[in-house]
């Protein structure tokens, strides 16, 4: 095998491929990248068994070929080669290394054989269909900061993605929950994804498609089955396994009847919030709202170091109802909201609330409110 | 017999002190209580001066085994549980044997087989642990308990509330446990909790023993490093590889070079080896880890049984949360083997909880993962990373109930006893309990 390509796209490929590596592994393959050569394209593959990305690139093949290098250390050295170098990767059958030159440099890396390299099989996908990168985003995004970290309810620890709804009124929804605060974000129901099953897209995967989408490219194919889901986005294809369980019934924790109504500027609802805190022990304390007509009060008091109130005028016309968040929560939230305006429906002290962006519809979110 | 630093230091000898059986003073190179009789007269020369004590209660369980059942006084009584287990307390004729506490039964039975065993019955220590703590209450606000039977106490500005110096409302109190609850203790008397700590463990049983700060760094020069608390086997082998083994060996260098070779653990030693300690006796002593284990009669390897013990530990373990209002993140499974490997597992959670439901799912899980078949020996969970409760168990939107209904059965059992709820698993048959919880 013998390539000549150039840094830059060498390099760019390589941050996509070698992050799914994990950095601690036991099994010597899975640290390493595989690198495949022909028909003037250059092919990368990393796996962590649950995860799988593949890249390819053109460039200049001569005799083709294949063979695998510890992604790390080969994703370094092109790192730290100069900008604008051409790079010739260069293996031989007989010999288990790869030679990597460009300039005056020249590194020899070596290789595990091909054989040894896991196939994450795909087998059969049974949906696919196509989403704007922006819509992907906007959907992963704005529910991703939901997704638990606990692994006792391992099956939260992803964006549950589904159909949802019915004929006109279809949408693509992916649902994120800690159990303390969930997210509901959702698009017209792309063609193709009619009838899919609902999945749990795991956090990792999750995280992996929205450094892919960062690039700019313009549409994604989506393309799934009970088990398995796969992006393509450009030249970057990722398989990934899905989270095997049952995600909640979250419907019947969306308070859809709440009727106590606030209105309240977003930008300095959010800013208000944040100022407020600063005298919590630590982020993510209880921060009161206390309602009375058109008049908020947000307080924070900590027995060690001291209080802060602030007043906000406010949209509200319900009987007066003081309820405490978790500020670093309540923040959170805030941060998804796009509009000027957030409207918040409140039932009692000890109900979850709900929270929506007043402008654009399509996202909600749920908060449960904490003793204050 | 008596072996305290008071005892060695001859300039002691030519001091006034007190008799420790009717308190009357006893005058300068006097042996004995002029009053009483009593060979037990303590003195120091900053006998009047003293005001930080370290009070430990003897051989604790097995004392109140004996006083329960005085035709145990003349015999070896060992603390543990049924045929297996470790020691958990020993008489002082049991120790002459070689028993010790910790050490597995087995061994204890080989050492002492004429022993009288006897299971613990915490509830009736944990009662007699608070009777004990009550009096010393009544001494100063400021106890800071280390477990349930030994305590700091800082006795600075109570002379004139009591009439009389602290050494000698130390006394008084050892007196009154003798004749009230039954049981001795043995009291360290020093400047600092460090020194406090190390004299109370100079006189024992039923001991008194004072060291003064003037004496401290020649009373600690010749004692081996370990002797300071945080110094135990590795950081031993440590230090000896760095030429240090005695404390006069801390001493010797200076502080700046003990910081400059170990850090802040090089300043803490070094002040230490002086017998300068700082810290106060703060009456709320924050537990770092609430925890129950159990050590079975036979070995197990089948899940279900596994899993019910562990429901059991957990309701232990919630129960002290709730009672003394705390909460926690890090839950922590350990086992050991039928070879006697220990395994500990831990699982942090995004919320600080006390419900026993809670424990139980993360523990359970963790538990899963184990129990492929292996037999275990012991089982037990624990809870740290604990702060109170202000947020802990905040509502879940997916499970808004179980908080709620854990209250709920908390309270019928407050009112009808432990039995009155049991939870469906817990409900197939009843096991023998062992468990010993420490903080």
């Amino acid at each position: 095998m013998k390539v000549t390509v150039e840094r830059s796209a060498l390099l760019k490929s390589l941050g996509h491929v070698h992050r799914v590596v994990e950095r601690r592994n036991t099994i010597p393959i899975l640290a390493n990248v595989l690198i495949q050569a022909e028909n003037a394209k250059l092919a990368f593959r990393a796996t962590d068994l649950d995860l799988e990305v593949t890249e390819t690139i053109p460039a200049e093949v001569g005799p083709s070929g294949a063979t695998t290098v510890p992604a790390q250390m080969f994703y370094e050295i092109v790192r730290k080669l100069p900008e604008g170098a051409q790079i010739v990767l260069e293996a031989s059958g007989d010999r288990a290394v790869l030679t990597i030159r460009a300039g005056r440099a020249r590194f020899t890396l070596q290789t595990l054989p091909v054989s040894d390299f896991p196939d994450l099989a795909a087998g059969d996908m049974t949906h696919s269909f196509k989403v704007s990168a922006a819509d992907l985003k906007r959907l992963i995004d704005k529910a991703s900061f939901a997704i638990s970290t606990e692994e006792t309810r391992y099956y939260l620890n992803g964006i549950y993605l589904h159909a949802a709804g019915a004929a006109k009124a279809a949408t693509l929804r992916a649902v994120a929950t800690d159990g303390h605060r969930l997210a509901q974000v959702e698009l017209p129901l792309p063609a193709g994804a009619d009838g899919m099953p609902g999945i749990i897209i795991p956090r990792k995967t999750v995280g992996e498609v929205q450094r892919l989408i960062e690039d700019g490219e313009a549409e994604a194919t989506i393309e799934l089955s009970p088990g398995k889901i796969r992006f393509t986005i450009g030249d970057v294809v990722l398989t990934s396994k899905l989270i095997d369980g049952t995600f909640p019934d979250y419907g019947r924790v969306i308070p859809l009847g709440n009727n106590k109504e606030l209105v309240v500027d977003k930008a300095e609802f959010e800013a208000a919030v944040d100022r407020v805190s600063t005298v919590s022990s630590e982020r993510g304390r209880a921060v009161k709202l206390a309602l009375t007509a058109g008049k908020l009060t947000l307080s924070v008091t900590n027995p060690d170091s001291g209080s802060a109130t602030e007043e906000l005028e406010v949209e509200y016309e319900s009987d007066p109802l003081d309820i405490g968040f978790n500020s670093r929560y309540l923040l959170d939230i805030a941060a998804q909201i796009e509009g000027e305006t957030a409207v918040l429906r409140l039932a009692d002290p000890g109900s979850p609330t709900l929270i929506q962006d007043r402008e654009s519809k399509g996202a909600l979110y749920v908060l449960m409110p904490m003793r204050v | 017999m008596r072996r305290d630093a008071a005892g060695d230091n001859a300039r002691a000898s030519a001091t006034a002190g007190f008799c420790r059986d009717c308190f009357a003073d006893v005058p300068d190179r006097v042996p004995r209580c002029i009053a009483c009789k009593s060979p037990r007269v303590l003195r120091h020369a900053e006998l009047a001066a003293l005001t930080i004590a370290h009070v430990d209660c003897d051989a604790f369980y097995a004392t109140i085994e004996k006083r329960d059942d005085p035709s145990l006084a003349d015999k070896p009584v060992i603390i543990g549980g049924g045929k297996r287990g470790v020691v958990s307390t020993c008489c002082y004729i049991a120790r002459t044997f070689g028993v010790r506490s910790a050490m597995p039964m087995f061994e204890a039975r080989r050492l002492c087989p004429h022993a009288t065993i006897v299971s613990p019955n915490m509830e009736k220590y944990v009662g007699v642990g608070r009777a004990v703590r009550r009096l010393m209450l009544e001494l100063t606000p400021l106890v800071e308990p280390l477990s349930i039977d030994e305590a700091f106490l800082d006795l600075t500005g109570t002379e004139r509330l009591h009439g009389t110096i602290a050494a000698k409302s130390l006394a008084r109190f050892a007196a009154r446990v003798e004749t009230e609850l039954g049981i001795t203790v043995s009291v360290g008397l020093s400047c600092n909790k460090f020194l406090a700590k190390i004299a109370s463990d100079l006189d024992k049983p039923r001991g008194f023993a004072i060291l003064g700060g003037a004496e401290a760094q020649s009373f600690l020069a010749p004692r081996p490093v370990g002797l300071i608390f945080g110094v135990g086997k590795v950081s031993q082998e440590r230090f000896a590889r760095d030429g240090i083994r005695l404390i006069a060996d801390l001493q010797r260098l200076p502080e700046i070079e003990l910081m400059r070779r170990y850090g802040g653990e090089g300043q803490r030693l070094s002040r230490l080896s002086h017998g300068i300690d700082n810290r106060k006796v703060s009456p709320e002593r924050e537990a770092k880890t609430v925890s129950g284990e159990t050590t079975f009669e036979t070995d197990i390897a089948d899940f279900r049984t596994l899993e019910r013990t562990l429901w059991r530990l957990c309701e232990k373990v919630s129960g002290r949360l709730k009672a003394s209002r705390l909460a926690g993140t890090s839950i922590t499974l350990k086992l050991k083997t039928a070879d006697f490997k220990t395994r500990t597992r831990a699982r942090s959670l995004s919320h600080p909880t006390q419900l026993a439901a809670r424990i139980f799912d993360a523990g359970r899980d963790l538990l899963e993962r184990e129990a492929d078949g292996t037999r275990f020996r012991l089982l037990g969970i624990g809870v740290s990373s604990l702060e109170e409760t202000a947020d802990a168990d905040m509502g879940d939107l997916l499970d808004r109930r179980a908080a709620e209904a854990e209250q709920a059965m908390d309270k019928l059992r407050a009112r009808y006893g432990r039995d009155a709820v049991v939870r469906g698993l817990a409900f197939e048959g009843k096991m023998e309990d062992d468990v010993t919880e420490d903080e």
